[in-house]
């Protein structure tokens, strides 16, 4: 399973002489170079590109995070009229194609004057299916934290926000651990709606750089998969470190890691 | 009186309270999700290219969509890809989760190495796999020629291996996900059940096949619904390695949705596709609750 993996990484660190000549059943680069990073490097501004798709999977989730537990916590805890009829209202947003709603969006950007701006990248992503899915799944955990807890603050005095912010929140860290994962898993891999509405290479995150370095270079299989090998390995160290977040967001739910 | 007065203002306060809570997020839904929903349908029945008006024309664009042969060949493709794709990839993820549902030591990492390729990006992995197909210069050729295979398939420039291809690589990178969806699956069954079938003297194909599979259909049924779904909604796939080609033999309806939105500013066009495609799917979720339904009834 994880040959192709091995087999690009070990394909970035070859001599361009060795991928067109040599066999390429061979893994071990001989002799082994930078230069397919310093290429890949310097032909497209990549810095900018991992920079870029640092901010959006992490200001995206912080942001779909905070408004979906304070949604959740009333979901959750308050009464209020009309309460289970938007909750259902909502979750029928969790059914529906994003391919629906990409073009409306465009044409609402764009009239917006959000084109190749950061807010374009950013704003619509944080509303969609994802923050649904985030209410949901913050409702449930919330759902199981004993009430005895809130009891004593409210009786002393403590506001609703106060509680959400000193109690609910402090007791959720798993679970934020648990979205905060798949969201930036999510956001850096996102690719279709940034490709739509940045073009320009300083705004431009890390999925759309591939494929537009792909056009540049055509098939140079040696800077491509040092490309790709830069784009992956953030991924993978998350991954290393927080695997069973990804696990429990698709034991839990059955939906998470999407 | 006085305190049934109270008590209402503390129920004002409390509504005021929660909706302070949800107003945020239901603003951002209620423009991105909700009002472009019914701005979607709205530029579904118009025909506009961005730049000069919108033109109200009726269902013109949908009666289109069904006379396209474009449309009908990604319809076609797509039918294809879920074949390829959806049996293959559940008896797979079921299989790898059978072997890994295991504790041995280093377990773990066999899973976590099965469970990668679902977390990479698309765009990423398909230009790994567009060097694995290159014919000249790729390993899967390289490989084929060195256990004897003189004429190996020229995959992605083949209007007969293009799909195939395609489809071991989506294979390939989504099974890892259901595999961890049958693991939690399997470690729900009871042991008691096997227990039971090994006094009633079944062998171990037997429990797999009387036990484990029968068990598993609610994960199975789960699966399948999403596998489809993922299947009709191909498209970084495309975007990376074929671009549709060749001949249109790799083109998904959400490829053609995207070329003709943003490649040939269709906007009404490509918006009726869109209701179409959702329609499908939607269609199928429900066919397939149906079909579950139906079996419990028979008291399968």
């Amino acid at each position: 399973m994880i040959f192709p993996f091995v087999w690009s990484v070990t394909a970035s660190f070859k001599t361009s002489r060795q991928i067109y000549g040599g066999n390429p059943l061979d893994l071990i680069p001989n002799p082994a170079t930078l230069n397919n990073y310093r290429k890949a490097l310097s032909v497209l501004p990549f810095h900018r590109f991992l920079l870029n798709s640092l901010m959006l999977a992490s200001i995206v989730p912080i942001a779909s995070i905070t408004l979906a537990s304070m949604a959740a916590y009333s979901f959750a805890r308050l009464q209020f009229k009309g309460r289970d009829f938007i909750f259902m209202l909502l979750l029928g947003v969790m059914m529906l194609p994003g391919h629906v709603t990409l073009i409306p969006r465009y044409a609402l950007v764009r009239k917006l004057g959000w084109i190749n701006k950061y807010t374009a990248l950013i704003i619509p992503p944080i509303f969609g299916a994802g923050l649904v899915f985030n209410i949901f799944f913050m409702r449930q955990h919330f759902l199981s934290i004993p009430r005895e807890l809130e009891e004593a603050a409210l009786i002393d005095g403590c506001s609703s926000w106060g509680v959400w912010r000193n109690i609910i929140m402090p007791n959720s860290k798993p679970a934020i651990a648990t979205l905060a994962i798949i969201g930036f898993k999510t956001e850096w891999n996102s690719f279709l709606w940034p490709n739509v509405v940045i073009n320009d290479f300083l705004k431009m995150p890390i999925q759309v750089g591939l494929t537009y370095l792909q056009t540049n270079v055509q098939s140079s299989w040696d800077i491509l998969m040092a490309a790709t090998t830069l784009s992956i390995i953030p991924l993978i160290v998350i991954f290393m470190c927080f695997q069973r977040y990804f696990m429990a967001g698709i034991l839990t739910t059955g939906l998470g890691g999407r | 009186m006085m305190r049934s007065l109270d008590r209402s203002q503390r129920q004002v306060r409390q509504t005021l309270t929660a909706w302070s809570f949800i107003l945020p997020s239901l603003i951002g839904l209620g423009i991105f999700v909700y009002g472009s929903l019914v701005y979607s349908l709205y530029i579904s029945f118009t025909s506009w290219d961005l730049l000069t008006p919108a033109k109200w024309v009726g269902f013109a664009n949908y009666a289109r969509v069904f006379r396209d042969e474009t449309f009908i060949q990604c319809l076609y493709n797509t039918v294809y890809f879920v074949v390829a794709i959806v049996p293959l990839g559940i008896v797979f993820a079921m299989a790898m989760a059978m072997a890994l549902n295991k504790q041995l030591p280093g377990i773990g990492f066999f899973r976590a190495a099965y469970y990668m390729p679902s977390i990479t990006s698309t765009i990423a992995i398909g230009m790994v796999w567009l060097w694995i197909f290159n014919p000249d210069q790729g390993v899967l050729n390289a490989l084929l020629k060195l256990i004897g295979v003189s004429n190996p398939p020229r995959w992605l420039e083949s209007r007969v291996w293009a799909k195939p291809a395609l489809s071991i690589m989506r294979l390939w990178q989504v099974s890892g996900y259901y595999m961890i969806m049958y693991l939690s699956g399997l470690q729900n069954i009871p042991n008691e059940l096997y227990e039971a079938a090994e006094i009633d003297g079944a062998t171990g194909w037997q429990k797999t096949k009387y036990v484990t599979v029968p068990l598993l259909s609610n994960t199975t049924l789960f699966a399948t619904i999403m596998l489809i779904i993922e299947v009709f909604n191909l498209f970084e796939a495309v975007y990376v390695m074929t671009e549709g080609r060749p001949g249109g033999s790799t083109n998904t309806i959400l490829y053609y949705i995207y070329a003709q939105a943003f490649q040939r500013y269709r906007m009404g066009y490509a918006s009726a596709m869109a209701w179409v495609l959702f329609v499908i799917l939607f269609v199928i979720t429900l066919i397939q609750f149906a079909a579950r339904r139906r079996k419990e009834e028979i008291g399968f």
